[in-house]
């Protein structure tokens, strides 16, 4: 038991019997915040897992890696330099392709030297089958292929057969030899030899990535050192650490961003149960005076209140963690391992319970529990035993003004934090500064009632109820911001989201409209090879097209702890077609490369128009920043280079998308077939043609996919902060009985005591979401200008959902009104006459 | 009614001097107060609204700090103790009966009388059973598991003297203990608590209105802004 003395035992009981459901809304508000932090870990958790077991088992388990920055790879004669560097005790070199099977399964395969893998990187080493019609003959035959079971699996095949193999714009038969037992069973991996792999696929004196085993004992800083001086600029050295980290960075934004809005919701319950415990200490203040004046210390005040919190909170976590789990499950069949944001493909990942995580929500659950129920234990520990016995009421006086040195002090100290910049490449100020703005928002609502109810009070309405209910309301303010603060918490979080995702829509909307310029557009697979200048002759030759714009794309290593940013060769100037700068364009100096960077890959490289910037392309040019374009699609950033300077430096004049401009007359789906027909055999099946309309249909279901959990969880704060105005309403309207029961005496009637409670809630509801509203603008522009720059280093300007905004003050204004009229039924059905001679 | 068995309260005597206290306005409601009350003895203290009559029992009390002076319960003096030693001194030493009653309505009648004693270190256990023999006491041994809203205000003042008495308090205050009452029930209160005050050798202070009240005191004083004064009549 958490408190000893019997007195405190029998008090907590005896609330629990006479107030279930204040403890239920409570435990109620804590198990959704809890449930939904959890629920939104777990996810990230198994969805990192699966992704990272994946990358693992693509990269075997080398030491150290050194890879291409770009997936034009690195020329071969690395890695005799490197398998001669000091403290390199093997080294085995790999061709990376993204290949497809006749049947179009996605099957990465490697091309490795399999004497060179058995020592370095076991793991991708396939095992011959052997026996009749196994053709396990010749398993370093040109056409010998392994696969894993789920490759087998995805593509059909068994060993011995004879499958077709399509990957940079080449098809070639090859013959399953063999299974990669090492490789895990969810995994498609398919494994040929090196030499094969650069024959037929196209990367003759090219390679990918060279694996590394280091010797032992070595210092594996001198070997990084060393290794780093032999690297020419197109590769870069890599370890585990880097890979996951890579893997981290991928979407760690957009998760640390989903686990702060479930710990907004966590944060709402804490105000919910702050807001109940409030209501709860004022009613029983009389009955704490009792208990002090008999000989219990301020202590012991202090333990049961937040022993009662703690109670919630553990009741609340509880159900929270087993809800949050089968939210979890749910969640992972149905939006997938990243919760709609588009960060990993492929089917579900499993789930993966985690003891740490479920620890921590826990934890944070009753955190958020007993620190809702401090500052109420604080306030009944603090009245004045004897003043309290006497009075009844809200020991304010009614014309003391409430005080905004705290709210002002929050409100400095939060708008300071929005100006730091980002932490560990997280907006950590930013949330710290929603956090101060909340705070304060919340710490004001005294005042800020007081504001918005005088005009009332000095020019009563004449109805009887009405005004009678501002008059309550003004002259006890701090039960009003007791009963205000989770409706405020809510309004404001579900405005600002509000505000921050149409403002993002908005932008993204309207720059579709900017760069899709085009009538056409055409695209092949990632990894299928692209158009070949043949190829691209015959397509600009198609009927209808009366001019086509190549564009090429190559992804581009910067950092091995990184994802890749996207290099772009494209036609740029004069034109600029699809792009819009933000900002000036600069004058490239004579000998130096223009770039334009997006705006992600200036804010990541810390560049800007006219700064010179480092790329691992080319050999040893200099780049300098052209322009920054505006850019939504690509978070972790793109850079643009003319077609010209990237054939030049890479000597690829392949294309893998293009942009149509229609001839007079020429109708975009018969050219979009004919289009797709003139594209190369290789890459039949592997190109699309689409026109702007459907792109940007389709773009913004994408985004509107992203952002669904951020709709559920909008829709939690508010049912939250709903069950916050039920639960104080009829906290209140029960701890009037007497009041009521006066004025049944003095002949008021029933009716009269309903409309006074619901112009009360009303008015409750209007001040709470117009304050809310308010507060909600100021955290938008935080969420705007800081958290999101901050995670995902794209800037926009403000719109307001000026419908959605309106529509929830209408809301919460008619439902705080309802919740008190029917609070107030049920405190009515009370003997009038009871009520006046009862002590409580 | 049942005898109130005698309960040792060592050194119950309740000393004040030159007490002073005025109210943050700057009236002065009283100044050089004096008063001394003897084990087994009961005093009513009258004097018109607003005279200061329920602060001078919250001073007793320790529920409130005096402009000057000195007030010494059962051989303790109030002044050299701080909020936790004055917390500790009323659970130990003093019994309080209030107008309004103040009996928690979601505790047992026999959970209200045992609060004194579970405040404390004695076992949930051990403080039910004074409570049921005090309750006894008072006449109201059956109704232990009753609640505030099954009892009339006679019972619930009965109630709040067991209470008041569970601990064996060295003082007992009461402050208008029959405002709320009817004459007949508030006759048979004021009995009891005389009763108890006498046969367990506490001091008693009795804060009234009433005359009728006041007349089963051993003194009557009139509380007046020089301090106490013997009531007439």
């Amino acid at each position: 038991m958490l408190v000893a003395e019997p007195a405190l035992r029998w008090m907590i009981a005896g609330e629990w019997r006479q107030h279930p459901g204040r403890i239920a809304v409570a435990a109620f508000a804590i198990a959704v915040g809890v449930a939904l932090g959890f629920a939104v870990h777990l996810v990230n958790g198994s969805a990192l897992a699966s992704f990272g077991q994946a990358i693992r088992t693509v990269n075997g388990a080398a030491d150290l890696q050194i890879k291409a920055a770009s997936a034009l790879g690195m020329e071969e004669a690395l890695y005799g330099r490197v398998a001669m560097a000091a403290g390199v005790a093997d080294a085995s070199p790999v061709i990376t392709l993204k290949a497809q099977s006749a049947n179009g399964e996605a099957i990465p395969v490697l091309g490795l030297d399999v004497i060179r893998a058995a020592n370095v990187t076991p793991t991708t080493v396939g095992k011959s089958a052997s026996g009749p019609g196994t053709g396990a003959s010749d398993p370093f035959a040109t056409d010998a292929l392994f696969l894993s079971r789920a490759a087998l699996a995805a593509t059909g095949a068994r060993v011995g057969d004879s499958i077709a193999i399509t990957a940079n714009g080449r098809t070639q038969t090859m013959v399953v030899r063999g299974t990669l037992p090492a490789v895990a069973d969810t995994q498609r991996l398919g494994v040929v030899d090196i030499a094969a792999a650069q024959m037929l696929f196209g990367r003759l004196g090219r390679i990918d990535r060279i694996d590394l085993k280091l010797a032992e004992g070595g210092d594996p800083g001198a070997v990084r050192a060393a290794l780093a001086r032999l690297l020419p600029a197109d590769a870069i050295l890599s370890d585990g650490d880097d890979q996951a980290a890579q893997s981290d960075a991928l979407s760690r934004a957009y998760r640390v961003n989903l686990d702060m809005l479930a710990l907004v919701a966590l944060l709402t319950g804490s105000f919910l149960v702050y807001a109940t415990q409030s209501l709860s200490v004022a009613r029983r203040l009389q009955a704490f005076a009792l208990l002090r004046t008999l000989g219990m210390q301020k202590r012991g005040i202090i333990a049961l209140v937040a022993t009662e919190g703690a109670l919630a909170g553990l009741a609340g976590s509880v159900i929270g963690l087993l809800l949050g789990y089968g939210m979890a499950a749910g969640a992972l069949a149905l939006l997938g391992g990243d919760l709609g944001g588009g960060y990993f493909g492929d089917a579900p990942p499993p789930l993966i319970f985690a003891p740490g995580a479920a620890l921590a929500f826990f934890a944070l659950g009753m955190a958020a529990a007993i620190g809702g129920s401090v500052l109420p234990a604080l306030q009944g520990a603090r009245a004045a035993p004897a003043v309290a016995l006497k009075n009844a009421g809200d020991a304010l006086d009614p014309r003391a003004r409430p005080g905004i040195r705290v709210p002002l002090v929050l409100a400095a100290l939060g708008i300071g934090a929005a100006m730091m910049p980002a932490a560990a490449r997280l907006p950590l100020f930013g949330y710290l500064a929603i956090a101060l703005l909340l705070a304060a928002g919340i710490a004001a609502m005294p005042a800020i009632a007081r504001l918005l109810l005088t005009p009332l009070a000095l020019r009563p309405s004449g109805a009887f109820s009405f005004d009678l209910a501002v008059q309550h309301l003004r002259g006890t303010p701090g039960a009003a911001a007791s009963a205000l603060s989770g409706i405020v918490a809510s309004t404001a979080l579900m405005i600002a989201m509000a505000i921050m995702v149409t403002s993002f829509r908005g932008a993204v909307d309207e720059w579709l409209g900017d760069i899709l310029s085009g009538d056409l557009y055409l695209r092949t697979d990632p990894g299928s090879g692209g158009f070949d200048p043949a190829a691209q002759g015959t397509l600009a030759r198609v009927n209808g097209v009366e001019r086509i714009v190549f564009s090429r794309t190559v992804p581009l290593v910067l950092a091995a702890d990184q994802p890749p940013m996207q290099l772009i060769a494209r036609p740029v100037m004069p034109a600029m077609e699809g792009m819009t700068l933000i900002g000036k364009a600069a004058t490239v100096p004579r000998g130096a490369i223009p770039v334009w960077l997006s705006e992600p890959a200036a804010r990541i490289l810390g560049r800007s128009t006219g700064d010179s910037v480092r790329l691992p392309f080319g050999h040893g040019e200099r780049f300098v920043v052209a322009g920054v374009w505006r850019d939504y699609a690509r978070q972790q950033g793109a850079i643009a280079i003319e077609s010209r300077d990237y054939e030049r430096m890479s000597g690829d004049l392949t294309r893998d998308s293009a942009m149509i401009v229609l001839a007079p007359g020429a109708r975009a789906d018969s050219v979009s077939r004919a289009l797709i027909a003139a594209s190369p055999p290789a890459l039949q099946g592997r190109v699309q043609a689409a026109q702007p309309a459907v792109l940007r249909r389709f773009a913004l279901k994408l985004f509107d996919r992203s952002f669904a959990i951020t709709y559920l969880l909008e829709a939690v704060a508010i049912i939250v902060g709903l069950a916050g105005v039920a639960a104080t309403t009829s906290a209140q309207a029960l701890a009037r009985t007497r009041e009521f029961g006066m004025l049944r005496h003095i002949g008021v009637s029933k009716r009269q005591i309903v409309a006074m409670l619901g112009s009360e809630g009303g008015l409750l509801g209007l001040v709470g979401s117009i304050a809310g509203v308010l507060l909600g603008i100021a955290i938008s522009q935080v969420l705007i200008h800081v958290v999101n720059p901050q995670s995902f280093n794209w800037t926009m300007s403000t719109r307001f959902p000026l419908g959605l905004m309106a529509s929830v003050i209408g809301a919460l204004t008619l439902a705080a009104s309802l919740t008190a009229m029917l609070a107030g039924r049920r405190a009515l059905s009370v003997d009038a006459v009871r009520a006046v001679r009862a002590d409580w | 009614m049942t005898s109130l068995s005698p309960m040792p309260a060592p050194d119950a005597r309740l000393h004040i001097a030159a007490l002073s206290k005025s109210v943050p306005g700057g009236r002065v409601l009283f100044s050089g107060l004096a008063l001394d009350v003897a084990p087994g003895e009961l005093v009513a203290i009258m004097g018109e609204s607003g005279s200061g009559k329920s602060t001078l029992l919250n001073l007793i009390a320790g529920l409130d700090r005096p402009d000057s002076g000195d007030v010494v319960v059962a051989g303790t003096r109030l002044g050299g103790l701080d909020e936790r030693g004055l917390t500790d001194l009323r659970r130990a030493r003093i019994g309080f009966v209030f107008q309004a009653f103040h009996i928690l309505p979601y505790l047992t009648l026999r959970r209200n009388v045992a609060l004194p004693l579970a405040i404390g270190k004695t076992g949930a256990a051990e403080a039910l059973t004074r409570a049921d023999a005090m309750l006894e006491q008072v006449g109201l041994g059956a109704r232990g598991d009753d609640y505030a809203r099954d009892l009339s205000g006679g019972e619930m003042q009965r109630v709040a003297i067991a209470r008041a008495l569970i601990h064996g308090p060295a003082l007992i205050l009461a402050d208008e203990p029959t405002g709320n009452l009817d004459p007949e029930s508030a006759e048979l209160v004021l009995a009891l608590f005389a009763q108890a005050t006498r046969e367990r050798g506490a001091a008693g202070v009795l804060v009234t209105h009433s005359a009728a009240a006041a007349a089963i005191a051993d003194r009557t004083l009139m509380l007046t802004p020089s301090g106490l004064v013997p009531a007439h009549g």
